[in-house]
């Protein structure tokens, strides 16, 4: 008896082993370890053991019951894992496919030098302040120390509607506009951006309507080194903090003194080259410090108030930057051209 | 306003600073010199030579052989072929081996079987811009006078050994349009001397009163009038040294007497005229102002119609110029005249201004005037012109001069307080450092420890107020020297509105979901400008557009991002989502401004699902583009007040768009474009939306509060309803909304069939409706109250029937 389960058992491993798959395994479960498998068959003759006997063939039949339903659990994970193996091969996929497109667009270039310029503004305490883009003469021009008849006016040739009023030729008159809703109060702290528009034809360097973007400080005691350091910080936040600036003496009707700003150029890195026409230096902005009759047309005190203003063309700082050689691309809105500002540096 | 180099140096001493570092220096300081000319750049070699022998070239009809002296060694031979090329002339020589503009170097050469051994040049041969070479040798080559002597380089000879500072002058600073203007700013720059022309002219013994009366009529528009009168003048050519500075400057000389009243003009900024005396038609000169309808003709031999806006010289009664803008024909000074009368005068700027700009004549003399010339240069400018006439033409000049003068002069004295110039400039400025600025500018000051009182010379009314000198004091201090500051004192937090914050949300919405943003004109044709309105109302128009094209404001963004597809489209991107942020303008009575309102607008062509190799390629259809709407609404938080109703409307196709309603009124529309329209531009199946951003933006959104996330399930219930095909989705939602009462927590269609097992005019259109309660588990029995309820409304107020 004790023979035979030895031998069931040995039987049972071997073909265990042998087992092609879970089928088989099953079967042989089924058959040695089933209620009409050999080995119940062979405990059947227990009746005719002695009482010391009985229990130890009992122990024995336990032990080659255990042993083959072990090897079976292990030659079954065996099975399992090389299945899933298997089946894991066949899903292979080439990673170097294209993955699905996800839909996107982007900011206009125009818009991301705006937005970057309104950050960085409302950081040191500004608002945006915007207005109509049809003004009044008077916002546009008299406010601004542009009498009828001025000889600058010469400098902004304007698309008229009637005689009173305009297409904005700057965003001044949203400066104006803030300054008399403030009633002589300062402090005022504003960016204006906004489109305004030109009597120009369109070609590389003009366009009708362009961009335009505008600062203003009115308070006690602002100084002229005030707008020289804000200038700075903006010259060196926009082009890098390798560019030096340059303020130049120049001359705007609504400012006085009035400055231009030019910060070193990077092509050539201040030798002079094409891009800076030989100069070192490429014109950015515009700026000045608030003209007196400005600051009284708006309600302001000018001997107790003063105030900086400047003004730039995002046009012409998104050529700067990009490298962008023709105005007429902003406008156009060539994908090609549009996709190409969907990168943040 | 072009400066030679070599001229300014007359008037102020330039030693040790090239014309580079000049140009520097000026720019710094306030003028930005826009570049500097060198203008015997890439000569070398050319001499002055003298024809001694000139024959024709025995093998050519148009060349000329000459034997010319070059000064050096035997003559040699030079075949030319200039018509006015003549034996006697002392000419430009290019010798061989010498280099003209454009790398050109002179060799050897035989030409047509003569040999020639050099060239003789024309002016624009050695760099002169042919517009302001004198007509004289505009056709050939340049005859120096008798005097130049054989072997001198002749580009000195001809003054071109110079660089022209080019100043780009901003308005204010006219005072730069002379060159006693620039010498008194670069002085002040290098804090030199000027050195004032000083003219002294013999004069005869006659008076010039007894030949001229000068009478102004318009005395406002005309306040000073000096006549001079110079007898006896030989109109010649003027001296090569005067057409030389002239050229430099951009102007073409004429003849002597023409050459010096432009000379003038540019060495003290003050235009002359000089009238035929003989010419005049009378002993008188009156200035007033012009009848309606009168003619003058003017040098240009144009006629002009004038009206009482326009200033004239007359001889009495008829007209002899336009004041400040040309003369008249009729007094022209011409090759055989004689005795000349010169005009300096002062002509009031707006005067001058109305009258250029009515007859399209700019000139240098008109834009002086324009600008304002200094009033006490008149006299000098005429005692000037004098003297040069005597000299360079052999002139008598009269005794004295003749003036209608009433022209008060009086020179702006300001005072400002030094503590205002260190308050606004951001310096600490001492009194002695401020009056030296003054005194490099020479203007006159007088000061004690607090405060400054200048007096400004009349060269320079652009100077009027305390800021006006703070500006000079800042300038010749030097920007540079400022220190960096920012604004110290009160300062509130920079910010958004939320107005512009929720702008910026939508742009990246938009962006995010695939639409890329364009930035068009707002400007354009009479067509475009109403076509796909939100609102009928009458296009702003221009008075005077520069094209049809754009000629008026624009009611509506979408024909313009229409044009955008359509330019991408012709280039192979016909598959493309754009959106558009800008105001629209609406007009309203006149004398008003127009309302402009803020839109928002969308444009999607050709394939939305694009994925190549998975084979799938999804045409945008009207959901992709509502569907994009949707999330922009839930993003602002104002779907719950959204609703869409089927519409019509011009250049949009009649079944296919949707009118958005915002608690009930139109904000904006979204749909497919027309067909015909989609032909017209080429372009695929295409869809577009307009909103009134304004509209949007400024919904009130109920602020945001946090709700429990729920902690009992809830139970689903799906139905099938049948109804017409007529039937719109929207309004069964509403039904069922209405009716599942508190329960009923949201709904939404999962499922539409419209195919043959239906009833022919019906179709199904199945929804999933979710019931929940924060409170307790839903029994079956809650949920078939609920749902008994929305099935009897969508039977009662809609005929579904429930599919089975």
């Amino acid at each position: 008896m004790q023979e035979r389960l030895k031998e069931l058992q040995t039987e049972a491993l071997e073909k265990i082993s042998t087992a092609a798959d879970l089928k088989e395994l099953n079967d042989i479960r089924v058959s040695y370890l089933g209620k009409k498998g050999p080995i119940t068959e062979v405990l059947k003759g227990m009746g005719k053991l002695s009482a010391e006997e009985r229990p130890k063939m009992g122990a024995l039949a336990n032990e080659v019951r255990d042993s083959i339903a072990a090897g079976i659990e292990q030659k079954q994970k065996h099975h399992e894992e090389a299945a899933v193996k298997q089946k894991l091969a066949a899903e292979k996929i080439d990673v170097t496919l294209p993955g699905r497109p996800v839909k996107t667009g982007n900011h206009h270039p125009l818009t991301r030098i705006i937005e970057e310029i309104e950050d960085l503004f409302i950081g040191m305490g500004y608002t945006v302040a915007e207005g109509p883009e049809v003004e009044k003469d008077y916002y546009n021009f008299e406010a601004l120390n542009l009498p009828k008849g001025h000889p600058a006016r010469d400098m902004q040739d304007s698309f008229y509607i009637t005689e009173e009023i305009l297409l904005r030729t700057h965003t001044s008159p949203v400066q104006a506009r803030t300054m008399e809703k403030h009633e002589g109060k300062g402090p005022v702290k504003i960016i204006c951006p906004g489109k305004v528009y030109r009597r120009d034809n369109d070609d590389a360097t003009h366009s009708h309507q362009f961009m335009q973007i505008e600062g203003l400080v009115v308070d006690e005691n602002i100084r002229m080194t005030d707008l020289k350091g804000t200038l700075e910080v903006f010259a060196k936040k926009m082009f890098g903090d390798d560019r030096e600036i340059r303020l130049r003496p120049s001359f705007f009707p609504f400012t006085e003194p009035s400055v231009e700003m030019d910060i070193s150029c990077k092509i050539c890195g201040g030798k002079g080259c094409s891009v800076c026409k030989g100069t070192g230096w490429i014109e950015i902005l515009g700026a000045g410090m608030v003209h007196p009759n400005v600051l009284e047309m708006a309600g302001f005190d000018s001997k107790k108030y003063t105030g900086f203003a400047f003004g730039m063309g995002p046009e012409r700082i998104a050529m700067l930057k990009y490298g962008v050689d023709d105005i007429r691309h902003f406008y156009t809105n060539d994908v090609r051209f549009l996709k190409q500002f969907s990168i943040h540096e | 306003m072009f400066v030679s180099y070599k001229w300014l140096q007359e008037y102020v001493d330039l030693s040790g600073v090239t014309p580079v570092e000049l140009a520097e220096k000026i720019t710094k300081s306030g003028i930005e010199v826009e570049g500097v000319e060198v203008l015997n750049e890439g000569i070398k070699g050319v001499v002055v030579g003298h024809v001694l022998e000139r024959e024709q070239h025995p093998n050519a009809d148009k060349l000329n052989k000459c034997l010319v002296d070059t000064g050096a060694g035997e003559p040699v031979q030079i075949i030319c072929g200039a018509s006015n090329v003549d034996k006697g002339q002392k000419v430009a020589v290019a010798t061989v081996g010498a280099v003209l503009p454009g790398n050109f170097k002179i060799k050897r050469a035989k030409l047509r079987g003569e040999e020639s051994s050099g060239m003789i040049c024309s002016l624009q041969e050695l760099g002169f811009d042919s517009k302001l070479v004198a007509k004289e040798y505009s056709e050939g080559i340049y005859v120096f006078p008798e005097d130049v002597e054989v072997g001198q380089n002749a580009i000195e000879q001809l003054n071109r050994d110079d660089q022209v500072l080019e100043l780009g002058l901003t308005p204010n600073r006219s005072d730069c349009l002379s060159m006693l203007g620039v010498a008194y700013e670069v002085a002040a720059i290098l804090g030199r001397e000027v050195r004032l022309p000083e003219p002294q002219v013999e004069t005869s013994s006659e008076e010039a009163s007894d030949y001229i009366d000068v009478q102004a009529e318009a005395k406002e528009d005309n306040p000073l009038y000096v006549a001079k009168v110079i007898k006896n003048v030989k109109v010649g050519p003027s001296p090569v040294w005067m057409q030389a500075r002239l050229m430099a400057a951009g102007i073409r000389p004429h003849n002597n007497v023409v050459d010096v009243t432009n000379y003038i003009l540019l060495e003290y900024g003050q235009p002359l005229h000089a009238f035929d005396y003989d010419r005049l038609g009378s002993k008188e000169i009156l200035i007033r102002r012009a009848k309606d309808g009168e003619v003058i003709v003017t040098l240009d031999d144009a006629k002009r119609e004038l009206t009482s806006d326009h200033l004239l010289i007359t001889n009495g009664s008829e007209p002899i110029a336009l004041a400040g803008v040309m003369g008249g024909a009729n007094s022209e000074v011409q090759s055989d005249t004689k005795n000349v009368l010169i005009e300096s005068a002062y002509f009031k700027g707006a005067t001058v201004r109305k009258a250029s700009k009515d007859h399209g004549l700019r000139s240098e003399a008109s834009s002086r005037f324009e600008k304002g010339v200094d009033p006490n240069r008149v006299r000098d400018a005429a005692e000037r012109a004098a003297q040069l006439l005597a000299e360079y033409a052999g002139g008598e000049v009269l005794e004295g001069s003749v003036e209608a003068d009433s022209l008060k002069v009086e020179p702006a004295v300001i005072s400002v307080t030094l503590e205002k110039i260190n308050r606004v400039l951001g310096t600490a400025l001492s009194m002695k450092e401020v009056k030296e600025i003054f005194a490099r500018l020479q203007f006159e000051t007088s000061a004690d420890h607090h405060e400054i009182t200048v007096t400004v010379p009349t060269r320079r009314g652009d100077i009027t107020i305390e800021e006006d000198l703070i500006e000079e004091v800042g300038r010749l201090y030097g920007y540079g020297n400022l220190d960096s500051t920012l604004p110290v004192g009160a300062s509130a937090p920079g910010h958004l509105t939320d107005y512009q914050n929720k702008r910026r949300l939508v742009r990246r919405y938009l962006e995010g979901a695939g639409l890329y943003q364009a930035v068009t004109y707002s400007l354009t044709n009479e067509a475009k400008a109403t076509q796909y309105a939100l609102e009928e109302r009458e296009p702003v128009q221009l008075a005077m557009p520069m094209s049809e094209d754009r000629s008026l404001l624009r009611l509506s963004l979408v024909p313009q991002l229409l044009e955008v597809l359509k330019y991408n489209s012709a280039r192979q991107n016909d598959s493309l989502a754009v959106y558009e942020t800008g105001a629209v303008f609406l007009s309203n009575s006149k004398g008003e401004l127009p309302e402009e309102r803020e839109h928002l607008a969308g444009a999607v062509t050709g394939l939305w699902e694009i994925h190549p190799w998975q084979g799938e390629k999804k045409p945008v259809d009207f959901y992709v583009v509502k569907g994009i709407l949707e999330g922009l609404f839930d993003n602002l938080g104002i779907s719950g007040k959204i609703a869409y109703r089927q519409s019509e409307k011009d250049g949009m196709h009649p079944g296919r768009t949707a009118e958005i309603l915002l608690s009930g009124n139109s904000v904006g529309f979204v749909g497919q474009v027309h067909p015909t329209v989609e032909k017209e531009l080429d372009l695929k199946e295409t869809y577009v939306f307009e909103l009134s951003l304004k509209a949007i933006l400024e919904a009130e959104v109920a602020p945001l509060q946090y709700e429990a996330i729920p902690r009992f399930p809830s139970i689903t219930r799906d139905i099938a309803l049948v109804v017409d095909k007529a039937a719109a989705a929207g309004e069964l939602e509403a039904i069922i909304k209405e009716a599942g009462g508190k329960l009923l927590k949201d709904v939404h269609v999962f499922d539409l069939y419209e195919g043959e097992r239906m009833e022919p005019g019906k179709k199904s259109i199945a929804f999933s409706l979710k019931y929940f309660d924060p409170e307790r588990t839903l029994t079956d029995e809650d949920v078939a109250k609920a749902h008994d309820q929305v099935l009897d409304a969508v039977k009662e107020k809609a005929g579904a029937v429930l599919r089975g």
